[in-house]
């Protein structure tokens, strides 16, 4: 596994490799050049299981990070390639011809953070959602408890109160302070 | 369906020009043209001992319809089992809504859900009852702030018995059907008729929501 981060780092300018655990190495590659670090990684150094293929919102840095978790079952081996996209312009290479699972993926990651991925099948269909017209939901920016009460008659909720204070109400209408003041007496 | 344009209708549901085979060329409106137009009519309710003999007849026979929407639906298989067996009660399950009229929405509904919900409500035959179980019916539940679940039945459906609870047990299922005889043979079952003189109501809320509608408003 190290000789094909090394490979990376020398061919793709890959950077920032990061051992999470033995037989699991996260490395970031430019967008440019990801979709051929991933076809080397499958066609060379054996990493031929696409695992998953998932993106992160890091909307404070304006990025999306999308992550291709590759696998080789003969090292028991997995390599993470990180492609950090502009949030703006969320677009990437579409990898459906390297591994069919993949337009799964993409047509998840089109749906729920608004990643366009053009040329992969079947990219612009419906796959969870159904007559969706707003944000899409995964995005950081898309309040999903604002747009929950704003779409769905939430039930209004029950009335409650604090037992002490109400107590306190209740048996010192008058003066509430009294509560705090008056000594136990059995007898009044 | 509104003359209005629908940005989510489907190309099979469009209105066209079709040429007839008598060389006439013709409009066609999918969703008005292969559907009945007619709204559901609600049930003229009899009165006296006719009333009751048929309340008592309903309630001894509840047909429960196969459909698990949630995870609640999880809690239906127990009751075939010998362990609850809810045909000791006369509660048996079908296959298919023509065939039943005790419709269990077991948990949470996505939006994609209660569109087919829907659709398998309205041709379940009337008398028709609706059980809600866990709390993801009445208030939303666990869900009760996401971007694709409900938070309430009662605007989208006429819910006659609801179960609290998350997950109810199955006993809590089987005091349900129990609470839905009484309802029945009081003569409090008429839910379906609920449906039909609100049906503009129901059909305005059910359509906030399913924005690719692609049905017509009322299928039997």
């Amino acid at each position: 596994m190290q000789n094909a981060i090394n490979n990376l780092i020398k061919k793709f300018g890959a950077s920032d490799a990061i051992e999470k655990k033995p037989g699991l190495t996260f490395i970031t590659v430019e967008q440019e050049k990801a979709i051929s670090a991933v076809t080397y990684l499958r066609d060379m150094e054996g990493y031929t299981v696409l695992t998953l293929l998932t993106a992160v919102d890091w909307i404070e840095d304006g990025i999306f990070q999308l992550t291709y978790l590759v696998n080789n079952p003969e090292l028991i081996s997995e390599i993470g390639v990180r492609v950090m996209i502009d949030r703006e312009k969320a677009e990437m290479e579409s990898a459906h011809d390297l591994w069919p699972n993949v337009q799964v993926y993409q047509r998840e990651l089109k749906e729920m953070y608004g990643i366009n991925f053009p040329g992969s099948p079947r990219i612009d269909e419906n796959f969870l959602l159904e007559g969706w017209d707003d944000k899409p939901p995964y995005r950081r920016d898309f309040d999903t408890k604002e747009y929950a009460e704003k779409t769905y008659f939430p039930r209004p909720g029950r009335e409650s109160n604090d037992p002490a204070e109400y107590m306190k109400k209740k048996m010192y209408p008058n003066n509430p302070s009294d509560y705090t003041n008056k000594k136990y007496n059995p007898n009044r | 369906m509104e003359e209005k344009k629908d940005k989510f209708l489907k190309p099979e549901n469009e209105v066209r020009q079709v040429e007839a085979p008598d060389g006439s060329i013709i409009k066609i409106d999918p969703l008005k043209d292969y559907y009945s137009q007619e709204k559901p009519e609600p049930y003229k309710v009899k009165e006296g001992p006719v009333e009751n003999f048929l309340n008592w007849a309903r309630a001894e026979s509840l047909w429960v319809l196969g459909f698990g929407t949630g995870c609640g639906s999880i809690e239906i298989p127990p009751l075939v089992t010998p362990r609850f067996d809810m045909y000791r009660y006369g509660v048996q399950m079908r296959a298919t809504p023509r065939q039943s009229n005790v419709f269990v929405v077991s948990g949470y509904l996505s939006v994609k859900t209660l569109k087919r919900v829907i659709r398998t409500y309205e041709q379940m035959p009337s008398p028709k009852y609706v059980i809600a179980l866990g709390s993801c019916t009445i208030n939303g539940g666990m869900y009760w702030d996401s971007y694709n679940t409900i938070n309430r039945l009662d605007h989208f459906l006429p819910v006659d018995v609801y179960i609290a609870g998350c997950m109810p047990r199955p006993e809590a299922l089987l005091a349900g059907f129990g609470k839905l005889k009484e309802l029945i043979k009081e003569g409090k079952g008429h839910k379906a008729n609920e449906y039909a003189e609100n049906f503009e109501w129901y059909k305005e809320n059910q359509k906030k929501i399913i924005k690719d509608w692609n049905m017509p408003d009322y299928n039997w």
